[in-house]
């Protein structure tokens, strides 16, 4: 039977170390909304999701009261808006329409984020693609729970240059939409190679077409029970490090498997997967950066710090793997700037720069995320710095991405707030050299060769 | 059976253990074991809870006993006992 220390332990992880399930994120495929008349379309996925998600909110609190668990979001995916509007949308502002009813769908079923307001161009751009890329500023701008994300590349297929170039014009688009709010706007709008069907986290989530109907997924966090946990094996091994690492790994891991699988039985609708992640939250001590301090940097972007990231990236894996049924997502420790302290400070120190953090994303989760930049920033320049990530991503056959935030009217030094998980940034300085001639070539970059590695 | 955990913690005082049990009497539930310890003055207490004969659903205990709590100046809260067999049992 389960003893007084071990209940201790459990209820200190939550009471101290900021132990969250950080999402239950609800897939939800669209495809069977599909009409070629829009009122059609806006009435059958409004139905769906209101019809599908009414109970999310409501079984998420209940798993957390009972179990004495905090779940801090609830949020639903859905399938990319591209192809369900794609024969009743004839122009971006039919698009527009769609993310409104998203926007009050999800409003009308209480949860945090609607993901999937997206579209998978790894190869090519359908007509349909394109108008919903185009139509993302004025989506953003005109709604509060949705997120948006483009795929502009992977392993297989090579990179869209194409659509690299035109998200570089709108992402800066999106800034100028949402320039009122310090360009909130950019901060749910994520561009992806390599993007999973089965994330549950924003802004990249999306329902993708290889998923069933319906589907449960579960994003875990923890940052602050890793930082802990190795404050009591200072000076030690690597050896007992990753040993450590992997232990609590594994014990965050099944509070995720344990929620996921109730939430699962009370919908009725299936299990699909745990994100292993150690998503940072703003609040003290719940910091990825504050993992890798204690780990023996004296800042986030220290020589080491790529190696540090890199270990630490694999053992959260390796414990996690055991303690799930099914893993999938983006499953890694998340880098993002704004939404961990630790990294704004290391920002502040000038100990972490883009480059450093770009070097970062070779090893960890995802990629250049919550980085907030010059508001005068080129669109040329903000395509040449998806292309980077996009390139990291497709050679190394991991998800990544870019989430930057131009903030109009600011420039590097200022701070920049976007409030609640979000949290605040110090805008960061970007290379200025021009690459807009590299960025206008037509067409896309093969895939790469997957032999004669090096 | 529909087990519980429930802990107590919080400065010690005359009267804790008997008004917890006195509740959980009131209400019908059983209780498996029960382990406790004083570290530095603060009384930390363990109760493993069967609820299936309760006359009270798992919301209106664990609201019940937050409040009860409250009222003797300590921590009182009730997990499902899964949480803690899931994170500490392979």
């Amino acid at each position: 039977m389960i003893n007084i220390y071990e209940v201790t332990e459990t209820n200190k992880m939550v009471e101290k170390e900021n132990l969250d399930v950080r999402t239950i994120t609800m897939g939800i495929s669209l495809l069977d909304c599909v009409s070629d008349n829009l009122d059609v379309v806006i009435d059958n996925i409004y139905n769906k999701i209101t019809t599908l998600a009414k109970n999310l909110v409501s079984t998420g609190e209940e798993i957390s009261k009972e179990f004495g668990i905090p779940i801090v979001n609830k949020r639903i995916s859905i399938t990319p808006i591209s192809l369900v509007g794609a024969s009743a949308c004839k122009t971006p502002d039919d698009y527009v329409k769609i993310a409104k009813v998203l926007d009050k769908a999800a409003r009308e079923v209480g949860v945090n984020f609607i993901g999937g307001y997206s579209a998978v161009v790894s190869k090519g751009m359908t007509k349909s693609d394109e108008l919903l890329i185009r139509s993302i500023p004025k989506a953003l701008a005109s709604t509060e729970f949705i997120c948006s994300s483009v795929n502009v590349g992977s392993t297989k297929t090579g990179i869209n240059m194409d659509a690299v170039r035109l998200m570089g014009e709108i992402v800066k688009e999106t800034a100028e939409l949402t320039k009122d709010n310090d360009s909130l706007g950019c901060a749910k709008l994520v561009v992806l190679c390599n993007a999973p069907d089965d994330n549950p986290f924003m802004a990249g989530a999306f329902h993708g077409v290889t998923e069933a109907d319906a589907i449960i997924n579960v994003g875990v966090s923890g940052p602050g029970v890793v930082k802990y946990a190795l404050e009591s094996v200072r000076g030690e091994s690597f050896e007992v490090l990753c040993e450590t690492i992997k232990k609590t790994a594994f014990k965050i891991t099944r509070v995720g498997q344990l929620v996921a699988q109730e939430a699962s039985k009370r919908l009725g609708i299936p299990f699909g997967i745990i994100d292993l992640s150690l998503a940072p939250t703003p609040a003290v001590g719940d910091s990825v950066a504050e993992i890798l301090e204690e780990i023996g940097l004296e800042k986030t972007g220290a020589p080491g710090t790529t190696a540090a990231l890199a270990m630490l990236n694999d053992q959260v894996k390796k414990g996690g793997v055991m303690a799930s049924s099914y893993v999938g997502g983006l499953s890694g420790a998340f880098i993002p700037v704004s939404e961990d302290q630790g990294m704004i400070d290391a920002v502040l120190a000038n100990s972490l720069t883009i480059e450093k953090l770009e070097a970062m994303t070779c090893v960890c989760s995802v990629g250049l995320d919550m980085i907030a930049i010059p508001g005068d920033t080129n669109p040329s320049t903000i395509s040449g710095i998806i292309a980077d990530e996009a390139a990291i991503g497709m050679v190394n056959q991991k998800t990544t991405a870019v989430r930057v935030i131009p903030v109009i009217g600011k420039s590097v030094g200022d701070n920049v707030e976007f409030g609640g998980l979000l949290g605040h940034a110090p805008v960061m300085p970007v290379n200025t050299f021009d690459c807009s001639a590299f960025i206008n070539r037509k067409g896309r970059i093969p895939a790469p060769i997957h032999s004669f590695k090096n | 059976m529909k087990k519980c955990v429930i802990t107590v913690v919080g400065k010690d005082t005359v009267g804790i253990i008997a008004k917890v049990c006195t509740y959980l009497a009131e209400t019908k539930i059983n209780i498996l074991d029960i382990s406790q310890t004083i570290v530095s003055g603060y009384f930390n207490m363990m109760m493993i809870v069967d609820l299936s004969g309760s006359n009270k659903n798992y919301d209106e205990v664990i609201e019940s006993l937050d409040k009860l709590g409250t009222e003797i100046g300590v921590s009182i809260k009730c997990q499902r006992e899964e949480i803690f067999d899931m994170m500490h049992r392979i």
